[in-house]
């Protein structure tokens, strides 16, 4: 089996070893030490820092890069850690350039912000890499909480209970612990397992126990973990994939993006993945760019990421949207699909230019196309769950759901962006809120 | 380009700007370099009696370090030439007869008795150099002998020196001023008493940079011990500063010639040496860090500036802003100025609130959405803001003109100028004698 980027269809091993290392390393290499003093140097250690203001977890960003200046950078993953829990695995995927980056002064003042995302993860690696945990367990409660996900809001509940004394068990549909941080973002991203050795580091402050293969609505009852434990965390994250409406939509070679997202993350070897010559992704988010990305990346010789309104109303950042074009995603706006075209297997996938009111302008566009990813969206599944509010869970403030003693966060939880580190906040304030009616009734 | 010639105590140089007696100047590769690249002068380093001193085989510098490693301060234990006395005569030689327009100083320390100093200066004149400097400043090292700050710690040993060698030499003389002291216009007048034609400073300072904290020894560190050394570098600008200026404003020093030395770095920090009273300028931590090329950027900018000035030639800097020197009591209490911040400048990191607000007199406001003003009625314009802020002219002192009512103390500003002997308010108005 011979293949490489002129090989029409949907073909696996197109490029060399080399490339395909090349391809999926780190998309930001680690700060050398050097490196990581330079950019910290650069922190004017402002006065109630806007960029604190802008991290959902608000990390106390001056004061950790004041940490790496003065050559304690342990300290400074303590102060990272002690807000976000997964400030590594957030170092890595935040979209800092809207966030902490976007509100850093040197931003406003030069366009060039602190790197406070790499500065986080030279902290957040500095120590874990050293196997080194820095909390410890309070005295033990006697209460037991189940966790329904481990994902990045699942865990950061269990983290902040186990510490707070109390036992956690964590239940999740997968094989593996991590949610979205181990099967939906992009390979690149989170080079060398990075995901998995963040969880066994999490895991080392005791008191969490994971189930592996139970599925709320499937292997578990909202009713039953109720009875079983004294506070249910609900943080299942979004089951379900939205499927294109247009007809054709179930022929060969149309896939969710999640999906290939997922099997790039768990293959052992990149070369076996098949990907498209001619590759098409719909969407305009975070996954629609990971999967246009990952497909160019495996050697698809054209790939489209088409969107149905235009750029400035894409999900995806603008840093994400300058990643893939100049991976060499080729981007197209207003565009609806209308009919997916081909003899068994898609071959041509059609679509209706549209204006900024989606009204159709009457021109169309034809593109080539023997692999489809639709990226429009994911949805929550399961049956018996909390009141809703619109798609997804309603919570209060602190995550509080419509049922006593059930809280919820992360992307299931109607409410925030659904970033990693937004769900790492709901947990854990989550958590928090546990805590405290728990121990109130105490 | 502007005349940047310079003629100090006779000696002409093609611009003002000198090597000083350090490591640069200790042999005649470096000088040859240093003349290549545009330096108008050196202080050939220190020389001594034979046998020669040994240094340590160790580090002989420490650093202090700003944002990047940019380096700020340097602290050496570097003694005086450690190479034969004939080796640098004759260097020093072939080096001033290969570059005759350029001015060669010679550095030296002999023990604090007249016929060293009889021996040796005969030997200086013969290689046709255009002066002398006295080392009367290191503090590491010789100092444990009775030299360098040894002597220059003490005004009759600077005065009875200077005399022995301007007794036995033709050749121009400076004293090179120690700033180990407590009054340097003290060791100033004693040189001035002495006959010496010029004073040069500072020296370096007596210091430690830094403590290893593992070895529990000051850097820099010589198998496990440290002792302090002269620290020099951009840190060091402000104290050569003042003291260049307490000479300069004496009026019974005479008006004593002044070579300034201390942390010059840039063409802007020479003309603020020659401003407060120094004919010219003396560096060497720059050249250590940057290498010899830095004197372009010097000759450029000193050159931009007295064109952009219409000052014509380099003498008509020197002591310009020593009228303005006083002493606090003579500073003008009733003139009043106030903060301002420019919004359209701002960025809105908050320095100037933390720092007004923790540490001075809570009179900037900070609101909701980050914008920060100035609250006249309890600004003092002590001027911390404009330092914290880091954007260049961002927040200004604006003055406030007579008759208009300072918000702070609800009294009118005078235009009547007051001050500190003379004002109504001060209970200290007269010293205690």
């Amino acid at each position: 089996m011979s293949s490489d980027t002129f090989t029409p269809g949907i073909a696996p091993g197109r490029l060399t070893p080399e490339s395909y290392e090349a391809h999926f390393a780190d998309l930001h290499p680690a700060l050398e030490p050097h490196e990581a003093l330079v950019a910290a140097d650069r922190c004017y250690f402002c006065h109630d820092a806007p960029c604190i203001t802008a991290c959902p977890t608000e990390i106390d960003i001056p004061l950790f890069i004041r940490q790496i200046a003065t050559g304690t950078p342990d300290a400074a993953a303590k102060t990272i850690l002690s807000q976000n829990i997964m400030g590594g695995m957030c170092a890595r995927v935040c979209p800092t350039e809207e966030l902490c980056e976007q509100a850093c002064v040197r931003e406003i003042a030069e366009g060039k912000p602190v790197l406070i995302g790499q500065l986080q993860r030279y902290a957040t690696d500095h120590l874990q890499e050293q196997g080194l945990h820095p909390f410890e367990r309070a005295a033990a409660t006697g209460r037991s909480i189940a966790v329904v996900g481990a994902g990045p809001a699942g865990l950061s509940c269990a983290h902040r209970l186990a510490m707070l004394g109390h036992e956690v068990v964590v239940f999740d549909a997968r094989a593996k612990a991590g949610g979205l941080n181990e099967y939906g973002i992009a390979t690149y991203k989170t080079v060398d397992g990075f995901a998995q050795a963040e969880v066994d580091w999490l895991l080392k402050i005791g008191g969490i126990r994971i189930e592996y293969g139970k599925a709320l609505g499937r292997d578990l009852t909202l009713d039953a973990l109720r009875k079983d434990h004294d506070a249910v965390f609900l943080g299942l994250g979004l089951g379900g994939v939205n499927a294109l409406a247009a007809p054709g939509a179930d022929k060969e070679g149309v896939r969710d993006a999640v999906g290939f997202i997922a099997d790039l993350r768990q293959a052992e070897d990149l070369s076996q993945i098949p990907v498209g010559r001619d590759v098409v992704v719909i969407g305009g988010g975070m996954t629609a760019v990971d999967a246009a990305v990952q497909a160019k990346l495996l050697g698809a010789l054209n790939v489209a990421l088409v969107y149905r309104r235009g750029r400035d109303r894409m999900n995806a950042s603008v840093y994400e949207q300058d990643l893939a074009a100049s991976k060499g995603v080729r981007i197209i706006t207003h565009a609806v699909p209308t009919e997916i075209i081909g003899n068994g297997a898609v071959r041509e996938i059609v679509f209706d230019y549209v204006d900024d009111t989606m009204q159709p302008t009457g021109q169309s566009l034809r593109l080539a196309a023997d692999q489809v990813f639709c990226a429009i969206g994911q949805t929550l599944e399961g049956a018996t769950l909390p009141d809703l509010d619109g798609r997804k869970i309603k919570v209060t403030g602190t995550g509080r759901t419509s049922v006593t003693g059930v809280w919820a966060g992360g992307d299931c939880a109607a409410g925030g962006d659904d970033l990693t580190v937004t769900a790492v906040a709901e947990g854990r304030d989550a958590a928090l809120d546990i805590h405290a009616q728990l121990m109130r009734n105490a | 380009m502007a005349d940047l010639r310079s003629e100090f105590i006779g000696i002409k140089s093609p611009n003002p700007f000198w090597l000083a007696s350090a490591p640069p100047t200790d042999k005649e590769y470096n000088v040859r370099r240093a003349f290549d690249a545009g330096w108008g002068g050196v202080v050939w380093k220190t020389l001594g009696l034979d046998p020669h001193v040994v240094n340590v085989n160790g580090a002989r510098y420490g650093a202090v370090y700003g944002a990047d490693r940019r380096l700020l301060g340097l602290n050496n234990i570097e003694l005086i030439t450690d190479r034969p006395l004939q080796t640098n005569l004759d260097e020093i030689k072939v080096v001033k007869r290969d570059y005759p327009d350029r001015a060669m100083i010679v550095s030296l320390m002999v023990p604090c008795e007249e016929e060293p100093w009889k021996f040796i200066l005969p030997l200086v004149e013969d290689t046709g150099a255009d002066g002398v400097e006295l080392n009367f400043g290191c503090p590491h090292g010789m100092s444990e002998r009775g030299m360098g700050s040894a002597v220059g710690q003490v005004p009759e040993y600077i005065e009875m020196v200077t005399r022995w060698v301007k007794a036995n030499t033709r050749m121009p003389v400076i004293v090179k001023l120690t700033p180990n002291i407590t009054d340097i216009r003290k060791p100033a007048e004693a040189a001035m008493k002495g006959g010496a034609d010029a004073v040069s400073l500072i020296n370096t300072i007596n210091s430690i940079t830094s403590v290893d904290l593992d070895l529990f020894a000051p850097e820099p560190t010589i198998d496990g011990k440290g002792a302090h050394g002269g620290y020099c570098g951009p840190a060091v600008k402000p104290i050569a500063l003042n003291m260049v200026a307490e000479i300069a404003r004496d009026p019974t020093l005479g008006q004593i010639p002044i070579s300034g030395i201390g942390g010059i770095t840039t063409w802007r920090d020479t003309a603020e040496f020659m401003a407060l009273g120094a004919g010219n300028v003396q560096v060497c931590t720059a050249a250590m860090t940057y290498g010899f090329k830095i004197v372009q950027e010097m000759i450029s900018g000193l050159s931009d500036y007295m064109d952009s000035k219409g000052i014509a030639s380099v003498d008509e800097i020197v002591g310009r802003a020593v009228p303005n020197v006083t002493d606090w009591q003579y500073l003008n209490l009733n003139y009043v100025a106030k903060a301002k911040i420019n919004q359209d400048l701002c960025i809105s990191c908050g320095r100037c609130f933390a720092a007004c607000e923790d540490t001075s007199h809570q009179a900037i406001s900070m609101s909701s959405d980050r914008v920060f003003e100035v609250i006249d009625a309890e600004c003092v314009a002590c001027n911390l803001c404009v330092n914290v802020c880091p954007v260049e002219n961002c927040i200004t002192m604006e003055a406030m003109t007579p008759d208009e009512v300072d918000p702070r103390t609800g009294q009118r500003v005078e235009a009547e100028y007051a001050n500190w002997t003379t004002h109504p308010n001060n209970p200290a108005a007269k010293a205690a004698e």
